[in-house]
């Protein structure tokens, strides 16, 4: 088993390496094409800001890279928004695997960013084999993903969005299994395993 | 629903934790790591380390003891103490800190927050504001509360927020040790004046005070240490009563 965190400028890439190494999984991180591309599963961290991202990302042609892989792949927070097909921060076109567009909270009531565990339900795919409906998952972030035809997972903060999408091998999560106790453990668990 | 979090503080000394902590089933209650890891089974939402070294050569144990930290606990965690500069900054979230704290380098150049913020991002920077009520104002204080400044701290927490702060951590001096529950109109009258969640901090002695913080004071999460610590309160058997009290609490 190859498991590969694709390397770019973006936070937690430690903390995932160090889930993966909880649940036995050695991880390679790179940006190298030809690792990730015989890889058996790819993780597309990110905590960070869209924009900034998707230049680093173009730059280094990782942008097709990342929507051509065939493998499992697995966005996580600013990953899985960088997957969608725009994102209100900073205005940025996004790499457009899947179909939802990525909005800013713009609640009254909550406040802005949502920091903390919150549960994740109507759950669906193999992803959250095992896993409980209205568990909860650790989040943090100002920008969300619309509810839409990718939508395997939903959380409510004000409103429901999608906490976790797929579409063929791409799969993405807004919140943080890799620091979600031992349900998140579950959840990366159930990745490797797809 | 997003649910309110419960955080044991942790003090460290050196790489070690201090403060008579009296725990009998782990090997080792001075050893951050082990204490952590009982913490996240028990059920604790988050954990924050609150360095209290003097020494700056003594950093590097904290940075490795970051390092271990990250690699065995599930949950966020935040580190705080003396931090006074982007180094120190990027030296702690590289070492795999989900986020850090700063107080007095922030109180003595605001536009630091900024600067993290910009560099980091928001979601990592917690402001922790230390505040004693006095003269009928509630005063900001820095250096762990020995010294006064004219800064109020609705004002500051405002301030803060604006700059780029993601969190306010509020100790209340007052209540902090006395054990007679959060000071609730000042938690309260930050967490209405801005938009980021606050952690109250400061005067946890009972379950009820932890309902009150949340129901009263509008606090998104509330911080303790020794009603943990000495297990004068279970952090499982606090989740439980706050959840059979409506609060959203993840069991």
């Amino acid at each position: 088993m190859k498991t590969v965190i694709i390397k770019y400028n973006a936070g937690n890439i430690r903390s995932v390496t160090f889930a993966l190494e909880r649940i036995g999984i050695e991880p390679i991180i790179t940006d190298d094409i030809a690792e990730m591309s015989t890889a058996d599963k790819v993780i597309f961290p990110g905590v960070g800001e869209a924009s900034s991202a998707m230049n680093y990302l173009r730059e280094k042609k990782l942008d097709i890279v990342i929507r051509e892989l065939k493998q499992p792949v697995l966005g996580i927070c600013l990953g899985m928004q960088l997957m969608c097909t725009s994102s209100e921060e900073g205005d940025t076109k996004c790499l457009g695997v899947f179909n939802q567009k990525i909005k800013l909270f713009k609640s009254t009531e909550s406040k802005v960013p949502q920091i903390g565990w919150n549960t994740i339900f109507d759950l669906k795919t193999d992803l959250f084999k095992g896993i409980k409906e209205n568990e909860y998952q650790y989040c943090v972030h100002s920008y969300y993903a619309e509810m839409g035809e990718n939508t395997i997972a939903t959380t409510n903060y004000d409103l429901n969005y999608s906490s976790a999408l797929r579409k063929n091998n791409f799969y993405g999560v807004q919140f943080h299994p890799e620091k979600s106790g031992v349900v998140g453990e579950t959840i990366l668990q159930n990745f490797i395993k797809l | 629903m997003l649910a309110k979090r419960i955080i044991p503080c942790l003090d460290i000394k050196d790489g070690r934790t201090v403060k008579g902590i009296n725990f009998e089933n782990i090997r080792d209650a001075g050893d951050p790591v082990e204490l952590a890891r009982m913490y996240a089974k028990a059920g604790a939402d988050e954990l924050v380390f609150l360095d209290i070294t003097a020494t700056n050569e003594k950093r590097k144990t904290l940075t490795e003891l970051v390092t271990r930290i990250a690699k065995q606990i599930n949950i966020p965690f935040t580190v705080g103490g003396g931090i006074s500069s982007i180094v120190d900054v990027s030296a702690l979230l590289n070492a795999g800190a989900d986020k850090i704290s700063i107080n007095s380098a922030a109180i003595k150049n605001p536009q630091l927050i900024k600067n993290l913020a910009e560099q980091f991002g928001s979601q990592c920077i917690v402001l922790a504001i230390d505040t004693k009520f006095e003269n009928n104002n509630w005063f900001v204080y820095l250096n762990g509360g020995r010294i006064k400044t004219d800064l109020k701290a609705v004002e500051w927490a405002i301030e803060g927020a604006k700059l780029g702060a993601g969190e306010i951590l509020l100790t209340s001096m007052n209540n902090d040790g006395t054990k007679n529950g959060f000071a609730i109109d000042i938690t309260k009258q930050i967490s209405e004046a801005v938009n980021i969640p606050v952690i109250a901090s400061g005067g946890a002695g009972t379950m009820e005070h932890f309902k009150n913080i949340f129901i009263n004071g509008k606090a998104d999460a509330a911080l303790a240490a020794s009603v943990f610590h000495f297990k004068e309160i279970e952090v499982i058997e606090l989740k439980k009563y706050l959840s059979s009290k409506n609060i959203s609490i993840r069991l």
